[in-house]
C-alpha cells in the first residue's frame, strides 16, 4: 500500500535522495529500487499469567506495519512510548522473529529459499542501540568491539583491527588515543561514536537507529548528528532513524512514518509533514513540541491523556480515546492507510481523509486543528524550519 | 572538511586518561588497596605453601606413634605443639592434614564451577526448554540440606578422599549453577549481546567473546565463598569417618579423634579447629575483598 | 522589598570518596520570591540536580560537605536541627522527582499515600485527610479520581502517576516546590500536559518552584528566571526571556545553537566540541574554556568573576564582548 513499486513510479519523482548514491557494486536492483520494503508486519507478545500460564493478553507491538525506504534516503520513524518503534527495529533486524509480514532488501526477499539469509541481512543492515553504555561489553577495549562483527564473518585478525581503527578514525576517536580503551573511560557521546563504528564495520548499506541520540547531552547530540550526517554521505549509507523527538527527526530525515499503538497512522516526505500533518495524531505531536521563546509558550495542551496501554488497544481507530474529532465510525471500524505510491506521497489512516468513511468531518479536514489556545501551529514551525 | 571537523570535535573532550588499563590490572590496583584482603590472601599462600612442603617441613614422621609421649601440651620437648592420642606430633600432622583439607577446599569448587557453571551459562543463554531441564533438575538437589545430601553421597559411595570430593562436588553444582544462570539471564538481555547477534555472531562465539568474561566475576565471587564452606564439610565428614581413613591426617578427622580428650590436653585438641577457622576465615575475607575489587563502574 | 522566599548564597558541595573529592556544586547563588518559578538548566554532571537535593539536605552527610548559606522562609537550613528539617520538609517545601514509579510507595494506594502525608503534618482526622486527598486528586485534573484513590501507582499510566506525585507534594501546601526532571520521562504529549498543569497550579496557589532541567524547551515553557549550570557552577542567571532569548554566556549561547530547533538540513549543526568535564578534575579557571572557541589564555588562568550584564542578570565569563556577535545568530527569532 504505502510501498512505491519501480514500475509505477515515474522517473521524475525517483526517490528524492539530497545525495544521489554513486553506483555502488553491492547494488543490485538500480537505483529506483528501494532499499528496503517493509509488508504487512506482524508482531504480537503474548502476557501469560494465571495458575495454568495460559495467555491473559497480548501485546500488539507492531501490527500490519508497512512502507519502503528508499536508496540513500533516511526515513524517521516517530511515536510515543508503546508505540511499537522499537519493537519495530528489532524486527528489522530479526533479533524478534516476527509472526507475520515479509522483508525484501534490495529486491531479495529475506530469510526465503531463493532470497537473502538472515547472515547476509545482517552484513547489509545494522543497528546503533539508544543506550550507549549497555551496548558496549565492558570488560572489552572499545576497538576489539569495533573488529568483533568482521571477525564473525571471517576477517583474519589483523584486518579487522585494521578495519576498526580505521572507523574509530572515521568517527572521530583518533585510534591511537583511544583503540585500547575500555568503555567506562569514555563519555557517552564517545561510547555512541563507538557504537556507531561497530555497526559500520561490516559495511553495512542501512543503519537502523534506535534513538541513538536520545540518551546524549544537548551539545554532544549536535556533535553526533553532524557525524552521522557526513557519514551517510561519505558511505552512501541508508537510514532508518527512530526516535522520539520531532525536532531531531525533522532535521535528519527525507521522509516520515508516525506509529501509534503499533499501526502506521502517517507517512510522507519530511516537508509535507511539518507543514501539513493530516493525522489529528501527527498534529498533536507538532503541536506539543515546545519552542525554546518563552513567548511562544502554550497554555492548553494540545491533547488530554495518555497513550493508552497497548495490551488491548482500543477498537476501531486507535487514536479515537484521545482525538477530538472522533465520531462513531472511529470507534467501530479502523481506518486504511490511504494510498501512498512514491517517495513523494502522503498517506494517512484518518477517517477524516477516507471520501467512504462517512465521517462528519470528511472533505472539511482541520487545517489547524487543536488550536483552542495561541499555541504556535505546525505550520508555524514549518516556516520556522524553511527559514 | 566535515572528517575533520568531526575529528577535532571528539578530540578536544578527550579526558587525558591512562592509554591502556585491562580490567584485570584495575582489579589488582584495588586489592593493592586493601590491606586487609592482601593479608588474608598471605595467609592462604602460606598456609598453602607450608602444605605442599609437608615433607621437607615436618619436624617428624605424622604417622609415627609413641605411647610414651601422648597427648603432651604445647612445646613440649621436640614438639612445639604438642602431641596427640597416639604421640604423634602435632606440626606435622597438621602440616600434612593441610594437604588434605586445602585441597578439599578448592578441588570440589573449582569442579563444580567448570560442571555447574557451565551448565548454568547454557541455561541462561539458551533459555526455554534447555533451561527449564536443567534447572528443575538443580531445583531437586536443592530440596535436600547440603550437610546431609554430602553425608549421603560420600555415605553411598563408601567414604574417602575419592568419594568425599565427588560429594561436596555434587553439593555445590546446583548453587553454582544457579548464580551462573542468573547471571548469564541478566547478560543475555544487555544490548551489547544483542548487538552481537545483529552482527550475525554464532552462539558460541557469543558466548565466547561476550558472555563468559561478564558472567566469571560474580561466579568467582561465590565460588571464593564455598571454599570455606567445602573445608567445613570435608571437615564433617572426616569427622563422622566418612573422609579419609586412618591413619592419614585431616583437620577434620584429627577433630574428630582428639575431642575424647578435650578435658586432658585442650589447646591441643583445638589446634586442628583453629586450622580449620582460619582458613574459611580467610577465605570468606578474600572473597568478600575480591567482590569489592572485581566491583566494576559502568 | 520583602525578604524573598528562597535565598542562597555561596552553596558549595564537596563530594568526598575514599580516593578523591569533587566540587559538584560551587559557589552558587541565587533568590526566588514567592510565586516564582527558577530554572536549573544544566546537562549532566552540571551540578543541578545536587544544587536541589542541597536545598533540602538531601544528601549523604557523610560524604557531601555542604557549605555556604540558605535562607527558605526564614530559616537557616543548613543549621537546622533534624526535627526541625522533618518539619520543613513536606510542609514548607516539597519534591517531585523524575521517576515517580520510585517516589511513590508501591503497596499503597496513591490515596492512602496522600492522606497519611495530610495526616502526619496536620494532624487531620482521617476522613478529613481522604477528602483532602479527594480534592487534591481533583486538583492535579486526574479523570475519575475517586477511582483512582484506590488504585496502585503501578496501575497508573506514566502521566498519571507523575500528576499522583504532584498532589502528593502540594498536600500540605507548600511554599516552595522543587522539581527534578519531572517530565523527562514522559511521552511528549503527556509533558505538555504535566508543564500546563504545574504552571496554572502554581500560579493559583502561588507558591514558588524550583524546577531541574536539561531540556531548553521545557524551561523556555515555565521558566520566570533562569539559572544556567556548568561543572557545579552558575555561568549564565537572569529572567527567563532575556536569558533564553540574548544569551550572553559563550556556554548558554552553544547549548542553544546545538539545540534542534528546524535548522536546515543540509548544514551541521552549531555544536559544542567536546565533552563536559570530570567534576574530579576541573581545569583551573573557566571550566568551558577547553570547549570554549573565545577562550583566550586569561581565560584558563583564573576565574572569571560574576558580571553584571543588564537589570538582574548576570554572566560569569571574561569574553562577553566577544562571543556577543554569536549570541544574536544562536537566538531564536
Amino acid at each position: 500500500m504505502t510501498l512505491f513499486d519501480q514500475t509505477t513510479t515515474p522517473a521524475a519523482t525517483a526517490p528524492a535522495l539530497h545525495e544521489v548514491p554513486k553506483r555502488d557494486p553491492r547494488d543490485r536492483g538500480g537505483a529506483r529500487q528501494p532499499l528496503l520494503i517493509v509488508r504487512d508486519l506482524h508482531k504480537h507478545f503474548p502476557i501469560k499469567g494465571g495458575l495454568l500460564n495460559t495467555t491473559v493478553a497480548t501485546v500488539k507491538a507492531v501490527d500490519g506495519v508497512s512502507f519502503a525506504v528508499g536508496k540513500g534516503e533516511t526515513l524517521g520513524v516517530v511515536g510515543e512510548s508503546g508505540c511499537g518503534k522499537s519493537t519495530l527495529a528489532r524486527l528489522l533486524m530479526h533479533l524478534i522473529p516476527p509472526d507475520r509480514g515479509e522483508l525484501i532488501f534490495d529486491g531479495d526477499p529475506v530469510g526465503q529459499r531463493q532470497g537473502l539469509s538472515l547472515r547476509d541481512l545482517r552484513r547489509n543492515m545494522q543497528m546503533v542501540f539508544q543506550d550507549s553504555s549497555s551496548s558496549l561489553n565492558p570488560r572489552m577495549p572499545i576497538e576489539d568491539s569495533v573488529a568483533y562483527g568482521p571477525r564473525v564473518h571471517g576477517a583474519p585478525r589483523h584486518t579487522a583491527r585494521a578495519t576498526a581503527r580505521d572507523l574509530l578514525d572515521k568517527v572521530g576517536l583518533p585510534a591511537e588515543m583511544f583503540a585500547h580503551r575500555y568503555p567506562h573511560e569514555l563519555s557517552g557521546g564517545q561510547k555512541q561514536r563507538v557504537n556507531i563504528a561497530r555497526a559500520l564495520a561490516l559495511e553495512p548499506r542501512m543503519l537502523i537507529l534506535d534513538e541513538a541520540v536520545s540518551a546524549l547531552d544537548k551539545s554532544v547530540e549536535a556533535q553526533v548528528l553532524n557525524l552521522l550526517r557526513h557519514l551517510r554521505t561519505r558511505l552512501s549509507l541508508t537510514y532508518l532513524f527512530i526516535s522520539h523527538d520531532l525536532h531531531v527527526v525533522q532535521y535528519i530525515s527525507d521522509r516520515v512514518l508516525v506509529m501509534y499503538l503499533g499501526e502506521v497512522v502517517e507517512i510522507g516526505p519530511v516537508d509535507r509533514i511539518y507543514s501539513a500533518a493530516r493525522h489529528p495524531y501527527t498534529q498533536a505531536l507538532l503541536a506539543s513540541q515546545l519552542s525554546t521563546d518563552p513567548a511562544e509558550r502554550l497554555t492548553e495542551a494540545p491533547i488530554a491523556g495518555d497513550p493508552p496501554n497497548p495490551i488491548d488497544p482500543p477498537s476501531g481507530c486507535r487514536f479515537h480515546t484521545r482525538c477530538p474529532f472522533a465520531e462513531a465510525v472511529c470507534t467501530a471500524q479502523a481506518p486504511r492507510l490511504s494510498a501512498a505510491e512514491g517517495p513523494e506521497a502522503h498517506g494517512v489512516a484518518c477517517h477524516m481523509h477516507d471520501p467512504g468513511s462517512g465521517h462528519s468531518r470528511h472533505g472539511d479536514p482541520p487545517v489547524t486543528p487543536l488550536n483552542a489556545a495561541p499555541a504556535p501551529m505546525p505550520a508555524k514551525r514549518a516556516q520556522g524550519a524553511a527559514r | 572538511m566535515p572528517a575533520d571537523a568531526t575529528i577535532t570535535t571528539a578530540q578536544a573532550g578527550a579526558p587525558a586518561g591512562p592509554a591502556r588499563r585491562g580490567y584485570w590490572s584495575s582489579v589488582a590496583e584495588r586489592l593493592r588497596h586493601d590491606p586487609v584482603t592482601v593479608f588474608f590472601l598471605c595467609v592462604i599462600l602460606l598456609a598453602a605453601v607450608a602444605a605442599l612442603l609437608a615433607p621437607v617441613l615436618a619436624p617428624h614422621d605424622p604417622y609415627e606413634t609413641s605411647m610414651l609421649k601422648r597427648l603432651k601440651p604445647v612445646g613440649f620437648e621436640e614438639h612445639p605443639l604438642g602431641t596427640d592420642e597416639l604421640g604423634r606430633d602435632m606440626l606435622s600432622r597438621l602440616l600434612y592434614g593441610g594437604r588434605v583439607s586445602i585441597m578439599m577446599g578448592v578441588l570440589p569448587v573449582l569442579l563444580a564451577v567448570a560442571i555447574g557453571g557451565t551448565l548454568g551459562v547454557l541455561a541462561g543463554f539458551l533459555g526455554g526448554l534447555v533451561n527449564t531441564a536443567i534447572m528443575r533438575v538443580m531445583d531437586v538437589f536443592y530440596a535436600f540440606p547440603s550437610v546431609l545430601l554430602a553425608v549421603a553421597i560420600s555415605g553411598t559411595l563408601g567414604g574417602g578422599i575419592a568419594s568425599g570430593l565427588v560429594a561436596l562436588t555434587l553439593v555445590f553444582i546446583p548453587s553454582l549453577c544457579r548464580v551462573a544462570e542468573t547471571a548469564t539471564s541478566q547478560i543475555r538481555s544487555v544490548d551489547f549481546v544483542e548487538a552481537a547477534r545483529a552482527s550475525g555472531a554464532p552462539t558460541h562465539s557469543i558466548i565466547r567473546a561476550h558472555v563468559i568474561g561478564n558472567v566469571l566475576p560474580p561466579i568467582f565471587i561465590y565460588a571464593s565463598s564455598l571454599v570455606s564452606v567445602s573445608i567445613l564439610l570435608s571437615a564433617g565428614l572426616s569427622f563422622l569417618g566418612l573422609g579419609v581413613s586412618p591413619p592419614v591426617a585431616d583437620w577434620g578427622a584429627m577433630l574428630s579423634s582428639l575431642r575424647q580428650a578435650v578435658y586432658v590436653q585442650p589447646l591441643v585438641c583445638a589446634l586442628p579447629g583453629i586450622a580449620i577457622f582460619v582458613m574459611s576465615l580467610s577465605f570468606n575475607l578474600v572473597s568478600d575483598g575480591l567482590r569489592h575489587a572485581m566491583d566494576v563502574k559502568a | 522589598m520583602t525578604a524573598p522566599l528562597l535565598d542562597v548564597r555561596g552553596l558549595t558541595v564537596r563530594f568526598h570518596s575514599r580516593r578523591s573529592s569533587a566540587t559538584a556544586v560551587d559557589d552558587v547563588s541565587f533568590s526566588l520570591a514567592a510565586g516564582e518559578v527558577l530554572c536549573i538548566i544544566g546537562e549532566s554532571g552540571s551540578g543541578k540536580s545536587v544544587t536541589m537535593r542541597a536545598l533540602m539536605r538531601l544528601l549523604p552527610e557523610r560524604r557531601a560537605e555542604i557549605s555556604g548559606r540558605i535562607g527558605l522562609d526564614g530559616n537557616d537550613v543548613l543549621s537546622l536541627g533534624d526535627r526541625a528539617l522533618n518539619a520543613l520538609r513536606g510542609d514548607t517545601v516539597s519534591m517531585v522527582f523524575q521517576e515517580p514509579m520510585t517516589a511513590l510507595d508501591p503497596v499503597f494506594t496513591i490515596g492512602d499515600q496522600i492522606a497519611e502525608t495530610v495526616r502526619r503534618h496536620r494532624g487531620a482526622s482521617r476522613a478529613e485527610a481522604e477528602a483532602r486527598a479527594l480534592e487534591l486528586l481533583k486538583l492535579v485534573r486526574i479523570p475519575s479520581p475517586e477511582r483512582r484513590l484506590r488504585a496502585y501507582p503501578h496501575e497508573l499510566s506514566g502521566g498519571l502517576r507523575q500528576r499522583a506525585m504532584i498532589a502528593l507534594a502540594l498536600s500540605c501546601q507548600p511554599k516552595l516546590l522543587l522539581a527534578d526532571e519531572p517530565t523527562t520521562a514522559l511521552d511528549a504529549t503527556v509533558q505538555i500536559q504535566v508543564l500546563v498543569l504545574l504552571k496554572r497550579l502554581q500560579a493559583e496557589i502561588g507558591m514558588g518552584i524550583v524546577f531541574v532541567t536539561h531540556d531548553l524547551g521545557v524551561a523556555a515553557q515555565i521558566a520566570d528566571k533562569v539559572a544556567v549550570m556548568y561543572a557545579g557552577r552558575i555561568v549564565e542567571y537572569g529572567p527567563a526571556r532575556d536569558v533564553l532569548l540574548d544569551p550572553r554566556h559563550p556556554y548558554t549561547i552553544g547549548m542553544l545553537s546545538s539545540t534542534v530547533r528546524g535548522q536546515p538540513r543540509d548544514r551541521d549543526i552549531e555544536a559544542i566540541p567536546g565533552s563536559p568535564p570530570d567534576l574530579a578534575a576541573l581545569p583551573p579557571g573557566c571550566a568551558f574554556a577547553p570547549r570554549c572557541r573565545f577562550a583566550v589564555d586569561a581565560c584558563r588562568a583564573a576565574l572569571p568573576p560574576v558580571e553584571e550584564v543588564g537589570p538582574g542578570r548576570s554572566a560569569r565569563c571574561a569574553r562577553l564582548a566577544a562571543a556577543r556577535p554569536a549570541a544574536a545568530a544562536a537566538a531564536p527569532a
